[in-house]
């Protein structure tokens, strides 16, 4: 589904992204971590096509085809969802109104006729019991206003609504109080199936004990250098990462 | 101003009017049957611009003795009166002695065929949904058959005549109202107002007139769309609203599609009088020619608007959207005279490319338990420059009265500029003055979220703009706001990104 081949990036200049590899089949869960200003971020903005960021090298294809060609919206309605670290607000656009177009744009992109207005009321009513996001929000402005742990549940509201093929979740879990972690993870688990992927960049085990992992991968310095299975994140969750940066001979 | 299929009108007159396939049939019959078209010489005059040149059009008007020495008394002040420079505009030197200030309403085709015209127009024209025949009128092709709305308005001043509700041409009014026109002309604003409505006074051309009888409710929307001879009005436009006690009308003036004029100087009046307890809702949307991606050839548009709140507890709302012009200069105000009467306005103007606008409001409050409310929202792109200037002013003797006012500014890019000049005077201090504005930027980041989610940059911005301007939108009549809100996505396509 996607695969990352020597990927550099960098961002006002400086070399973020140092030769990533990775490669994510459907009906996979990777998780990336990786001590702060390693480059997860980055590496998600990359895929989701964030033109802040310059890549000088390397090739992603997601779906077979090369990502480069595609515009962020055109990445997105490939099935490409990003959950930011740092929702931004938009004042003045209402979340119904945000949420009926971008599902009817990933309609209109698969040739399906868009959504009437009951339909999409019966959508956004099933979506929002899923991850029991409370029902005020989305008659909010996009973000608006959202204390940090509703900016992210927003987040998984949204992939609930457009239903990904892949899914980033870039520190979804921070913010999130004990209830909201487990029912957004409920939410994610649910949305998974053998045809989709995730990949999920936390700093905390916790989150793998509800979104089980099948591959963990630490990025220091813009690369990936250990991969493992997710018992390979109670050991970071131990011992830090101290002990790696010393595998690396540093 | 000639807007020839304003969708949302027809919708209007659909509810209204009995028989509606009488109606599409009379319009699709392109009849010509009498209309104050005829009545006008189809001919010009020298350009140019002196005492002879206004007695020639008075006379060509027919009007009475009170017209033309309304006309010349205006002409008299004009030329003592110096064009105004403190607005925040660059405005080229404009020779009166090149313009000819009466033409024949017939007008000479520009283009043979809708291929000699400027091709970005004509995109806008079909994203607006503007049936080909009518894009031709728009952008001054010839066209075989011209879709007469005279039998429309016929009918249409049938239903309007039962309630005895007047709304005719300016000229018209003039020749059958002169008591009304004699006692309301230049109440709102007078000859000498400034150089530009004394311009106006001294040589417009037509109109429209107004007037709602007391007690009397408007039972539809009332649109310039009717003016069958508006066509040639444009430049020197004059409005006079007359809503007397107890009485309720809703105005629209301008459409959506962007209209080119010969003229590039335009200079309206509008007058609106509220009696007792009426109240009048005056909307625009205003889509002149802007010129092209480098500011060359829009209209220069320089208007005076006025009410009055004359009555008690009368009410005047002024709605406008401004998207078009080369230089927008308009600042619709209110006097509130009456006791407890009540102003607002409610405006968005967008500038995009090399467009100026110098827009805002006065709001002067005479009257004891006064109220108004200023909703201003810029919108700048491109190369453009976008002012806010409003003034408020409480005399002493208005007790309690009450402003909020509201200016907001977004940019995008920042190639443009945004500028407030909030004008406050509080002659007592039983009066409260609440004024907030706020400057914000379309992010990069928001515009990439929306991508995010699959939405492309440019509905992205039409979006977050309608967003912001939704206050004002949500004010206009609704097949109107509609169209304002495609008309603001278009006005900004590739602005950014
Ligand atoms: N827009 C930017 N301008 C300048 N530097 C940036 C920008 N974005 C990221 N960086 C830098 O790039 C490096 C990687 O940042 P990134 O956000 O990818 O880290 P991260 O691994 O996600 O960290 P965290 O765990 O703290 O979220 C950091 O040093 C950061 O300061
Ligand atoms: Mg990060």
């Amino acid at each position: 589904m996607l695969v990352i081949k020597d990927l550099y990036a960098k961002v006002e200049g400086k070399d973020i992204l140092r030769g990533i590899n990775l490669t994510v089949n459907a009906g996979e869960v990777h998780a990336i971590m990786g001590p702060n200003g390693s480059g997860k971020s980055t590496l998600a903005n990359v895929l989701a096509g964030n033109t802040n960021f310059e890549v000088t090298h390397g090739s992603i294809t997601f779906n077979g085809k090369d990502i480069f060609d595609m515009s962020p919206d055109v990445r997105a309605k490939e099935g490409l969802f990003l959950s930011f670290q740092y929702p931004v607000e938009i004042p003045g656009v209402s979340m119904v109104n945000f949420l009926k177009t971008a599902v009817n744009e990933h309609r209109k992109y698969r040739n399906e006729k868009e959504l009437s207005a009951g339909d999409f009321l019966k959508l956004l009513r099933e979506k929002k019991a899923m991850v029991q996001i409370d029902s005020q929000l989305t008659n909010r402005s996009v973000n608006e206003g959202f204390s940090g742990g509703e900016k992210k549940k927003n987040e998984i509201f949204q992939m609930a609504m457009l239903e990904p093929t892949l899914a980033i979740l870039d520190e979804t879990d921070s913010g999130l109080d004990i209830d909201a972690l487990r029912i957004v993870s409920n939410g994610v688990n649910m949305l998974k199936n053998k045809n989709n992927a995730t990949i999920l960049v936390t700093h905390y085990q916790r989150l793998l004990d509800y979104i089980v992992p099948d591959f963990v991968h630490v990025l220091y310095e813009g690369r990936i250098v250990k991969s493992a299975g997710k018992e390979l994140a109670f050991e970071l969750e131990e011992k830090g990462y101290d002990w790696i940066k010393k595998e690396l001979g540093e | 101003m000639s807007c020839l299929f304003v969708n949302g009108i027809l919708l209007n007159l659909e509810i209204i009017m009995e028989d509606q396939n009488k109606l599409i049939h009379e319009v699709t019959q392109r009849d010509y049957r009498f209309g104050f078209v005829s009545d006008i010489e189809t001919d010009t005059i020298v350009k140019g611009l002196n005492e002879e040149v206004i007695r020639i059009i008075s006379a060509k008007k027919d009007e009475p003795e009170f017209m033309l020495e309304f006309r010349l008394k205006a002409y008299r002040r004009w030329l003592t009166m110096k064009m105004p420079e403190w607005a925040q505009l660059k405005v080229p030197v404009i020779d009166y002695q090149e313009i000819i200030f009466y033409a024949a309403p017939t007008q000479q085709a520009k283009y043979e065929s809708l291929n000699e015209v400027d091709p970005e127009l004509l995109r806008t024209f079909e994203k607006l949904g503007i049936p080909l025949e009518e894009q031709k009128m728009l952008s001054g092709v010839a066209v075989d058959a011209v879709i007469d709305s005279v039998s429309v308005k016929t009918t249409f001043k049938e239903t309007l005549a039962e309630r005895g509700i007047i709304f005719c041409s300016f000229s018209e009014a003039v020749k059958h109202h002169p008591d009304l026109i004699q006692k309301y002309l230049g109440m709102a604003v007078p000859y000498n107002d400034n150089y530009f409505a004394a311009l106006n006074s001294a040589v417009f051309s037509d109109g429209s007139f107004v007037y709602i009888p007391k007690g009397t409710r408007c039972p539809m929307e009332l649109s310039t769309y009717f003016r069958i001879n508006a066509k040639n009005t444009g430049q020197f436009e004059r409005t006079l609203v007359i809503a007397d006690d107890d009485s309720y009308v809703s105005y629209l003036e301008g459409c959506t599609a962007p209209m080119r004029d010969e003229n590039q100087l335009h200079a309206a009046v509008v007058e609106i009088i509220a009696l007792d307890r009426a109240e009048v809702k005056y909307s625009t949307v205003q889509n002149w020619y802007p010129g092209d991606k480098n500011g060359l050839g829009g209209i220069f548009n320089f208007v005076t608007k006025r009410g009055i709140c004359k009555g008690v507890s009368s009410k005047i709302f002024w709605n406008q959207v401004e998207t078009g012009s080369a230089i927008t200069w308009k600042y619709p105000s209110c006097v509130l005279m009456g006791d407890n009467s009540v102003a607002e306005f409610n405006s968005v103007a967008l500038t995009n490319n090399y467009q100026q606008a110098d827009t805002g409001t006065k709001m002067i409050h005479l009257g004891k338990n006064t109220k108004s409310t200023i909703v201003s929202k810029g919108i700048s792109a491109g190369h453009s420059s976008n002012s806010y200037r409003g003034l408020v002013r409480v005399a002493p003797k208005a007790e309690n009265a009450r402003n909020y006012s509201q200016c907001d500014s977004l940019l995008l890019g920042d190639t443009c500029g945004a500028h407030t000049f909030p004008y406050i005077e509080v002659g007592n201090s039983s009066s409260i003055i609440e004024h907030e504005a706020t400057t914000s930027k379309i992010g990069e980041d928001q515009i990439f979220y929306c991508n995010q989610r699959g939405i492309s940059t440019e509905d992205a911005i039409g979006m977050i703009v309608n967003g912001y301007a939704r206050e004002v939108i949500n004010k206009l009549p609704m097949e109107f706001a509609v169209e304002a809100q495609k008309l603001l996505q278009i006005s900004l396509e590739g602005s950014v990104g």
